[in-house]
């Protein structure tokens, strides 16, 4: 018994520590980004001017507007192509469904540099001029995937027959998916699209490929930066960032444990009502 | 003679390299309740959703008032279904699922709250406008999911093992209140069930199907009293089935005795198949009856004992509301017309 309790008090421990080294850096970063020195040495007392450095930097605002616009779009091409995408794979009768699944999702294990190059040179191919066109159609190649797998797996919950009752009740095959399908896999849409925003609003890798010489986004911007030396600026915005993320996260989250907890909730009811005493 | 309203004209399906339904002819007349009755896997869903339109025929027709349908989507059809797991739309309130297939017509909106009004009073669920689905019970889905297929008016309705999902007590209530409803609204009721005591209590007529292939279609009781082969007898009810050979009309022999019976048409000593119902039997003192036996069984069941007698030849199961002790000899009596020969078929 002691042996046991000594050996979780030793886990216990490896675990703080283990979080300990994880989240150290990040901490650091947070606690230097309200740092009144531009030094690294010490902190030297609280204040927020590198937060008001970085909302002067016009450069860095206009890094910031293009992440959100490119994010925002890509989110929102996405969404439609995803979702689409997910109800025709999921009424596919096909032998070779699975093989089509996987490479519908293929986009999220190609390494990113590698997608970052093929990319690039299919762009080139087309002449098409590097900018914002090429940074949307890039970043929805990687954002389709996140929403095709969450729609596809709300789907997968589905009853088939829900659509078919919608038929039978005098619905073409389009209304029934307007009427019916949508607004039942839509939670898994914003939860998706979510995640793809996210993924969006921080890529470096495949858009330095592609974001042609006059277009920064903000983490791009970032990652040039850093190549001069880390400045107290990139603390305030790197804990902006992460505050933001976080944000979008949280939100994800209690979509989905509240999507959980519904159907948790619908399953003890059915079970409770079951003798039904109304007759 | 009513008029008929659906037939079905050498309907096969194969699925893969499977064949489901293996040709399967059937005239729905209106205003009756027609049962589908079999095991799970016999072709009776199948057949259901080739007439909701759900699946397309390999091959055969489908007519509806005389034209062929068989290619017509289901939403252009007549009728409408009832869904094993009820399949209301859980975004929607009960009012808005009932108002769908009308909100789809077009109908004007002070119509359609009074039909659904209407509906819901049939169903007994008045004042349930505004709840939400998933918070009501089985049963009371499965009321909402009726009101919603009637509401449309459809000329035949289409319900598939729709009290599957409900407890025995509920099951039975529901099965009155969908005759009653049947009654009512007076259309054509198809309905798909694998319980036989479901079939039975509820139907005017009752197709059998096992293997793809309608076994028998009949009234209710012709099918228990008169049924047509070994699987429908075994199926329906339980019974004693012993194989004998006919040795002209009105006399059947079995179990090395002759008896007089009610059947004829067979060819003389024709091998037979003969059903006994358990609860055709009676037990008597041996020296009265042809056929003895030894009780090895007896078992309570409420309203008769289930007794099972060991004969010279086989093990009799007989219902009866006499007591007789394990281990005593006693004699199984009869009458000719609780003897039913039927055709021998090699498969079952």
């Amino acid at each position: 018994m002691k042996q046991m309790r000594a050996n979780t008090k030793l886990q216990n421990a490896y675990l703080a520590f283990l979080f300990f080294l994880m989240y150290l850096p990040v901490a650091i970063v947070i606690l230097f980004s309200f740092n009144e020195s531009k030094l690294y040495v010490s902190f030297s007392g609280f204040s927020l001017v590198w937060y008001e450095k970085l909302f002067r930097d016009s450069a860095m605002m206009e890094a910031l507007k293009n992440s959100l616009i490119l994010g925002i779009l890509s989110c929102a091409v996405s969404a439609v192509i995803g979702t689409l995408g997910a109800v025709s794979l999921s009424a596919l009768k096909l032998r070779s469904k699975g093989v089509l699944e996987y490479i519908a999702i293929l986009p999220l294990m190609v390494p990113e540099i590698i997608l970052g190059m093929v990319l690039m040179a299919f762009f080139y191919m087309l002449k098409l001029p590097f900018g914002m066109l090429t940074l949307l159609i890039g970043h929805t190649v990687f954002c389709v995937p996140y929403i095709l797998v969450e729609v596809k797996a709300s789907l997968a919950l589905m009853d088939p027959s829900l659509t078919e009752a919608a038929r039978d009740l005098g619905a073409s095959s389009w209304r029934a998916f307007l009427d019916i399908t949508l607004p039942l896999v839509m939670p898994a849409v914003a939860s998706g699209s979510l995640l793809a925003f996210a993924m969006s609003m921080d890529d470096v890798v495949i858009s330095i490929f592609i974001n042609g010489p006059r277009i920064s986004t903000l983490p791009i911007k970032v990652y040039t930066q850093i190549k001069t030396g880390v400045t107290p600026e990139i603390n305030a915005l790197c804990t902006i960032m992460l505050a933001v993320s976080l944000t979008a996260l949280a939100v994800f989250s209690i979509f989905r444990s509240h999507k959980k907890e519904e159907n948790r909730d619908e399953e003890q009811i059915d079970r409770a009502s079951e003798p039904d005493q109304e007759l | 003679m009513k008029n008929k309203l659906i037939e079905l004209r050498n309907l096969t399906k194969n699925f893969d390299d499977q064949q489901v339904l293996k040709g399967i002819s059937l005239d729905i007349y209106e205003n009756e309740f027609l049962t589908l009755l079999g095991p799970s896997g016999c072709g009776k869903t199948t057949t259901l959703r080739i007439i909701a339109g759900f699946e397309e025929p390999s091959d055969g027709q489908v007519l509806f008032n005389g034209i062929e349908i068989s290619k017509v989507p289901p939403y252009k059809r007549e009728v409408n279904t009832v869904f094993q797991k009820y399949a209301l739309f859980p975004h929607l309130n009960v009012a808005d699922n009932i108002a769908f297939g009308l909100n789809l017509k077009k109908v004007e909106k002070s119509v359609i709250s009074q039909k659904v009004e209407r509906m819901l009073k049939m169903v007994g669920l008045s004042g349930f406008e505004n709840r939400d689905v998933t918070l009501l019970s089985g049963g009371q889905q499965q009321r909402v999911a009726i009101a919603r297929a009637l509401v449309n008016e459809p000329k035949v309705l289409l319900l598939d093992e729709p009290l599957g999902a409900l407890d025995a007590k509920i099951r039975k209530q529901m099965q009155l209140e969908l005759k009653k409803i049947q009654r009512e609204v007076g259309i054509t009721f198809v309905y798909v069930t694998h319980d036989q005591e479901e079939a039975l209590s509820m139907s005017d007529a009752v197709v059998v199907m096992n293997n793809g292939e309608i076994q028998q279609i009949g009234t209710p009781t012709d099918i228990y009293n008169e049924p047509e082969n070994r699987f429908v007898a075994s199926f329906i009810g339980e019974s004693n089935i012993i194989e004998g050979h006919m040795i002209r009309d009105y006399l059947v022999e079995f179990d090395d005795f002759q008896f007089e019976c009610v059947d004829k048409g067979f060819e003389d000593n024709e091998e037979v198949e003969v059903v006994l119902r358990p609860e055709d039997l009676d037990i008597v003192e041996p020296e009265h009856a042809k056929i003895t036996g030894v009780v090895r069984d007896i078992t309570f069941k409420g309203v008769h004992y289930e007794i099972m007698i060991e004969t010279e030849k086989r093990m009799y199961n007989v219902h009866t509301t006499d007591y007789a002790p394990v281990g005593k000899k006693i004699g199984l009596l009869f009458g000719p017309e609780d003897i039913h020969v039927m055709c021998k078929m090699g498969a079952y």
